[in-house]
């Protein structure tokens, strides 16, 4: 639809100009600088490039800690959707049956999305604590293995996962909650008289009808996952124990901000910029097919 | 049946919060006690009074305050100008605005971290309140959100605002503006926990302790080597002072909250 009303020759471009001048400066020069960056050697200081072609790739793609972090950062991302998108879609279930009291069931189930994820993993980092946490403690009771998230990868992944995972139960509650109350009561009803129970209409008939909410979530989930996920990484793991939850956005940082190794983490950013690529687009198909929905 | 599985969800989701508040009230020898103390204790004010001063707690929650209301609202106006503009005029390049803003979208701060880094170093900005606030204030979805909000208003308002001799600035301030409230509280509600929340730009540009976040500083309260105190309880007091501001607003602000997060991300 078209609509333009007002003639003015300059207004317009002034009116853009603040969104603009922040788009080019601090998001499009620097997305360039780090395509080309990737495509050379820079010496620690900055002092010196030396174009090296697609070098920087090859040494990543040869070199397994890289595969290590991308494994992790899939591990992570997955397992922080999985637990995520099928809570909240539990929750949201229970909450929008035809019951009493949904404003303050759902008020009760949405606000971690306020915590931030570095707080929450901190938090989590007390509750897993070797020494002092409470979860140790009590599976102490139930077997000897030592859940020690210091010397156990597997359980450091737990750790970061689950509490990335509760901080993003509350954004999930929302989406589905709006989509559950969206699908018209005739439906359901229709369903009923069918003699459908509770949890064959749910799978037949409600999930088929939220699969785009799900669909959309699983990919926001991710993207919020592989890129979002810094905070509770640095405040809680450091990427250890060894390396078993170095991502790659922390193994980015480091390499780039510690390491001062400028060429590989340009590479890496351009690696990274494809995979969010990748998902937005996957994203977008869902807003397509709502489009033709409305 | 459903209603206490619903409650006992709850219990799960809220337990970490509680015991985090359970843990910021007790002294240290009950932090440590074997079995655990899930009760709260008595020494809840001296444990924030000295988490306070111990983090310097005030200024971290000022800087967090001042980085994510800056950011709220700047993005909040940078949005609903080129909105407008982008709906109400015709000019050349308005496609190429639209699709530049798209792609914003599919540059998170990690993949052009190191460049940015070097943008703001140029410019002076590093550990300044423009450096953590104006590099965020690029943002799509609120100006989607607005555009798509425009583009529910009939034409005939902007009509009868011209017959009016009202200006465009004019009809913006005087007829869209108050027509949008309920976008913009929505909005705010969202991005400033956006703002609050944030991790790595903050501590990418902050480099002293008086311009540091409060999400950023309570990770310097963990103890890290074993010969340290484990003072949890002015950790876990550090914590509840952090995710207090974005939480409450969220419960009390609930219904903007919602909007704004389902009606952004369409």
């Amino acid at each position: 639809m078209q609509r333009t009303v007002f003639r003015n020759r300059w207004l317009p471009y002034l009116l853009v100009f603040p969104q603009m001048a922040v788009t080019v400066l601090f998001f499009f020069w620097p997305a360039l600088k780090s395509l080309q960056l990737s495509l050379y050697r820079v010496s620690p200081f900055g002092d010196s490039m030396t174009f090296v072609g697609l070098a920087n790739f090859a040494k990543l793609l040869g070199d397994a800690e890289y595969y290590r972090s991308v494994l992790n950062s899939f591990v992570f991302s997955g397992g922080v959707t999985i637990l995520a998108v099928g809570g909240s879609l539990f929750m949201a279930a229970l909450a929008t049956q035809k019951i009493r009291g949904l404003s303050v069931y759902r008020t009760l189930l949405l606000w971690p999305y306020g915590i931030a994820p570095a707080v929450a993993g901190i938090i989590f980092l007390f509750i897993f604590h070797p020494t002092y946490g409470i979860l140790p403690y009590f599976l102490s009771f139930i077997t000897a293995y030592e859940f020690n998230w210091l010397l156990k990868g597997w359980v450091a992944m737990t750790l970061v996962i689950v509490s990335t995972a509760w901080t993003h139960l509350g954004y999930n509650i929302a989406f589905y909650v709006a989509g559950l109350l969206a699908i018209p009561g005739a439906v359901l009803e229709a369903a009923d008289v069918d003699g459908a129970g509770p949890l064959r209409r749910f799978a037949s008939i409600i999930f088929p009808l939220i699969s785009p909410i799900t669909f959309y979530l699983v990919t926001l989930n991710m993207v919020f996952a592989f890129f979002e996920s810094f905070g509770v990484i640095d405040a809680v793991t450091k990427g250890g124990p060894g390396d078993a939850t170095m991502i790659m956005v922390y193994k980015l940082y480091k390499d780039g901000f510690i390491g001062l190794n400028l060429g590989s983490s340009g590479a890496q950013s351009v690696i990274l910029m494809a995979l969010v690529i990748g998902l937005t687009m996957l994203q977008f198909r869902y807003a397509e097919k709502k489009v033709t929905y409305r | 049946m459903i209603h206490a599985l619903l409650i006992a969800c709850i219990a799960v989701v809220a337990f970490p919060l509680y015991f985090a508040f359970v843990i910021s009230t007790q002294d240290i020898q009950q932090v440590v006690q074997r079995p655990p103390r899930l009760l709260p204790s008595v020494h809840a004010l001296e444990n924030y009074v000295q988490a306070w001063h111990k983090a310097h707690m005030g200024r971290m929650l000022l800087n967090s305050l001042v980085m994510a209301v800056t950011v709220a609202v700047g993005k909040i106006i940078i949005s609903m100008l080129s909105a407008f503009a982008v709906v109400y005029f015709d000019f050349r390049g308005r496609m190429v605005c639209f699709w530049m803003i798209f792609v914003t979208l599919m540059l998170p701060v990690p993949v052009r971290l190191m460049s940015t880094y070097e943008v703001i170093g140029t410019l002076g900005w590093i550990n300044t309140y423009q450096g953590l606030t104006v590099p965020l204030m690029a943002s799509a979805t609120a100006t989607f959100l607005f555009r798509q909000f425009y583009l529910t208003i009939p034409n005939e308002l902007a009509e009868a605002a011209q017959l009016d001799g009202a200006g465009p600035m004019r009809f913006l301030f005087q007829f869209l503006l108050p027509l949008s409230w309920a976008n913009i509280a929505a909005l705010f509600v969202v991005l400033f926990i956006f703002g609050w929340n944030q991790y790595l730009w903050p501590l990418l540009i902050t480099n002293t302790e008086t311009m540091r976040t409060v999400v950023i500083g309570l990770e310097e309260l963990i103890p890290r080597s074993g010969t340290e105190l484990p003072t949890w309880n002015l950790i876990m007091a550090g914590a509840m002072m952090a995710l207090l501001p974005p939480v409450a607003i969220i419960i009390f602000m609930q219904r903007w909250f919602v909007k704004g997060l389902v009606e952004s991300e369409k």
